[in-house]
């Protein structure tokens, strides 16, 4: 290698070092700006609801908030909870038992997020084809168990992390 | 606006050009011809540039996060500062953001008064420049508002008092800037409203500002006018491009210092307390780079007088290009102005120093003589050394800085006629 | 060549800091304290923050609110760092109101970590009434609402003193050796054994103040010790870029017959 090709390396070493040194740092600018978009730590913080529930009738339902979302709340009747399980799997777009969206021994309580999982507007109780929910938007229609059965959402309605502190009280979150 | 005709060599870009001729205006940038002997005091357009671009990026995502009400504002501000991810970094930035832009901006008109790069051909550039101060003082004085703290309440107060000095209507014009009858929250909201717009105007000024720059080309630090492109000139990418680069990391290191060490030491104290409308804090003063005009403020014993004064000593910026009577840009070839302009440059730090102090004996007397001297500068220095000064010889090219003693100054002059 | 230079601005910048420092001699300096989280690479002490809290909560609240801060903070990196155990314990120790329930009622229940700090008075002018016509003030911030900041808020912690021969106080006012203006409206909040530490660490009025200034300290700069850190690495990232830069420029500047 000759003087000058090795002037001419060394030239564009500094050039690239420096280039990809800048870069690198921008891209460390970047992040911050994009983050501070994030849930803050306040929002991250945000409280578990407590909710009393015993003054729901058996085939009432209460709708409280939780992260700026409602929560349903519905105490189910022997009726509904024996029709929710005689679905057959392959009747269901997005098969799930109603066994698994409750909570052992507390059967009748069904606690599910109150959006439809289309676009995320608030169905309507006891609408619908299935008696359960029915989404005015785009026409979604859920069974008792919150399962959607027709119409464009794709999946049930989510079952939120729940816990049963006594009897009359229920801790979302 | 290009001394030469661009053709982009892809189809595309040939195509996109004939409608938009923005790689007209690339190449344009990219090649402009500049002195080569620009030293780093030429740097700090770029640094200011940066501070602008920072300044509203950073505001813009503060914006996403401030409430402007006055019950809210100052916890909203906490809440940046301890719950918003980076909201810390982000406002520190800003807060001292403000602070390093008004240096570099200092910076760069004492540049130019040393340098004269505010005389013909370039007087339009200057005034664009005073134009882009002055929103910047309004834009400062506005955010400083908006944390609600008590001297953003009292500094508001303060200043909006001052258009009260206006005979007749002054008292209904300081109730229509208020929007009630203190300063409250209808104010903190329309000072949210502008302090956001403000910027965008600057933006706007700073375009005409480069482009009035483009049509005579760079002053340089001998002053005289250059042939474009020669042998005195470089493009400006990359050499003016990497030089502003290496200029703005050390400004970077300096403001990292600030925002990372000691992100409070520029600012009062007294913000971090709640705005009270019954409590004055005992001793107001605004933020640094406003104190020489609150220093001519208090100078005068008239309130009238003193508002005057004070929009006077930057009003008269204005006119400086033709108060200054010298043909003769650079101070380097001006042996008498160089010394007033150091004397000027005392003059407004001590205006600063007593801007801080307490208004009363013997700060107010400097205060006073200070205030007199600045107007002095403008009004009588300026004019009688133009005419009086016997200035040094002036080489005729960049290239050869140092002059034969025999040289004639009306060569050099003969030389500054041509563009 | 006549330069528009640095030497001469350092000059005129050294002239105008002498009467700062002569002026800052007269006043009564605040007591220096050797923090633990000053400099450049300053870091709380844990355990100081933690026995600060507890002055904090058996003292100063009764009087003064910190309504900016919440439980959680106790717990998060940087600060006092209780454990998610402790912190659930100290909020659930609290009665915070809350509500109103399904009924309109307020009510009160045990505070969780998202709690804000709970204040002694339901608002200003009823801590203004409690306190002689004094309010104290919120302490969120107060380390930075103060000229001297910490080393300020020791001084007046350790500061009471019989007031000089002569000086006639009003009920209710004490003399405070560093308090603007030697008057101040609280009475002193620390005495020796208050507070029993649980590390056992002695209780002199001097380490309890110490304590709860860092805890303050915190409470007004909860991002101090990330700050440090990050500035650490952004100086030393932008150093490196400049040389680079540096490199750079002289080599494309060789190409000119012009120094730069």
């Amino acid at each position: 290698m000759s003087k000058e090709e090795k002037k001419v390396n060394r030239r564009d070493f500094l050039f690239t070092a420096s280039y990809t040194v800048g870069a690198v740092g921008l891209g460390a600018v970047v992040w911050p700006l994009v983050d501070q978009m994030n849930p803050d730590k306040a929002q991250q913080a945000l409280a578990t609801t407590e909710v009393d529930i015993s003054q729901v009738e058996p085939g009432k339902s209460i709708t409280v908030l939780w992260r700026g979302k409602p929560v349903f709340l519905k105490r189910r009747t022997e009726d509904e909870i024996e029709e929710a399980r005689a679905v057959k799997m392959d009747d269901l777009p997005d098969p799930q038992r109603d066994e698994d969206r409750v909570k052992e021994g507390k059967d009748e309580w069904l606690v599910m997020l109150g959006v439809c999982t289309h676009l995320g507007c608030v169905p309507l109780k006891n609408k619908g084809d299935y008696k359960g929910w029915f989404c005015p938007c785009h026409g979604s229609h859920y069974d008792v168990s919150g399962r959607i059965r027709k119409g464009p959402a794709p999946k049930n309605m989510e079952i939120p992390k729940f816990e049963f502190v006594d009897n009359n009280t229920i801790k979302i979150g | 606006m290009s001394d030469h005709e661009y053709t982009p060599k892809s189809k595309v870009g040939k195509w996109f050009n004939d409608r938009l001729p923005l790689l007209t205006l690339g190449a344009h940038l990219t090649d402009y011809p500049t002195p080569k002997n620009l030293n780093y005091w030429w740097t700090f357009g770029g640094i200011l540039t940066f501070c602008l671009i920072t300044q509203i990026v950073t505001g813009i995502v503060l914006a996403m996060h401030y409430v402007a009400h006055a019950d809210l504002a100052f916890a909203s501000v906490e809440h940046i500062m301890r719950n918003v991810n980076y909201g810390w970094l982000i406002r520190y930035i800003h807060s001292n953001g403000a602070s390093m832009f008004f240096l570099a901006v200092y910076i760069h008109i004492f540049r130019s008064l040393f340098y004269g790069s505010y005389k013909s051909p370039r007087e339009v550039i200057w005034i664009i420049g005073l134009m882009i101060y002055l929103l910047m003082m309004a834009a400062a004085f506005m955010g400083y508002v908006l944390p609600w703290g008590q001297m953003s309440f009292w500094g508001a107060t303060v200043i909006t008092n001052l258009f009260s000095a206006i005979p007749l209507v002054g008292e209904s014009i300081t109730t229509w800037l208020w929007g009630a009858y203190s300063v409250d929250n209808p104010t903190l909201n329309r000072f949210f409203s502008l302090h956001y717009l403000i910027p965008f105007l600057i933006l706007g000024l700073v375009v005409l500002h480069i482009w009035a720059l483009h049509v005579p080309g760079n002053n340089n630090p001998v002053g005289i006018d250059i042939k474009k492109p020669s042998k005195d000139t470089v493009p400006f990418h990359p050499y003016i491009t990497i030089k502003d680069a290496f200029a703005l990391l050390m400004f970077m290191i300096i403001f990292a210092g600030f925002v990372f060490f000691s992100p409070n030491v520029l600012g009062h104290s007294d913000n971090y307390i709640p705005a009270n409308p019954l409590v004055t804090p005992a001793h107001i003063v605004p933020e640094w780079y406003l104190l020489p005009f609150y220093a001519i403020l208090r100078s005068v014993p008239d309130k009238l007088g003193g508002v005057i004064l004070m929009f006077g000593s930057i009003f008269i910026l204005f006119v400086l290009p033709w108060l200054d009577t010298s043909k003769v840009r650079s101070a380097v070839f001006r042996p008498i102005y160089r010394q007033f302009f150091w004397i000027f440059v005392l003059d407004v730090l001590m205006l600063g120093y007593m801007g801080a102090m307490p208004a009363e004996g013997i700060y107010l007397v400097l205060a006073r003589v200070g205030t007199i001297y600045y107007f002095l500068h403008f009004l009588v220095v300026l004019p009688v050394v133009g005419f009086l000064e016997k200035t040094d010889p002036i080489p005729l090219s960049i290239s050869e800085p140092v002059l034969s003693a025999g040289a004639e100054l009306s060569l050099a002059k003969k030389e500054n006629g041509k563009i | 060549m006549e330069k528009f230079s640095f030497s001469k601005i350092i000059c005129v910048i050294l002239i105008f800091l002498i009467p700062n420092i002569i002026q800052s001699a007269e006043q009564t300096d605040p007591i220096k304290v050797n923090w633990s989280f000053k400099g450049l690479t300053g870091k709380f002490d844990r355990a100081s923050l933690q026995r600060g809290f507890q002055v904090y909560k058996e003292v100063c609240s009764s009087c003064h609110s910190m309504q900016y801060l919440s439980y959680r903070n106790l717990g998060e990196p940087g600060g006092p760092e209780f454990s998610e155990k402790e912190v659930k314990a100290i909020a659930a120790s609290i009665e915070i109101e809350d509500g109103p329930d399904s009924q309109g009622e307020m009510f009160t229940r045990p505070g969780r970590p998202s709690d804000r700090f709970k204040s002694p008075y339901p608002n200003v002018n009823a801590s203004i009434a409690a306190n002689g016509g004094a309010y104290p003030p919120d302490m969120s911030v107060l380390v930075k609402a103060r000229p001297g900041g910490s080393d300020y808020i020791y001084s007046v912690l350790v500061g009471y003193e019989d007031p000089p021969v002569g000086m006639v106080l009003d009920d209710g006012v004490y003399y405070n050796k560093y308090m603007i203006g030697n008057k101040i409206k609280m009475s002193a909040p620390l005495a020796e054994g208050i507070v029993e530490y649980a590390d056992g660490t002695e209780t002199s009025v001097e380490q309890m103040a110490k304590d709860v200034t860092t805890f303050l300290s915190w409470a007004a700069e909860p991002e101090l010790e990330e700050r440090h850190k990050t500035g650490v690495k952004v100086i030393i990232y932008l150093v490196l870029l400049t040389i680079l830069v540096y490199l750079s420029m002289k080599k494309i500047w060789s190409r000119v017959d012009s120094e730069i």
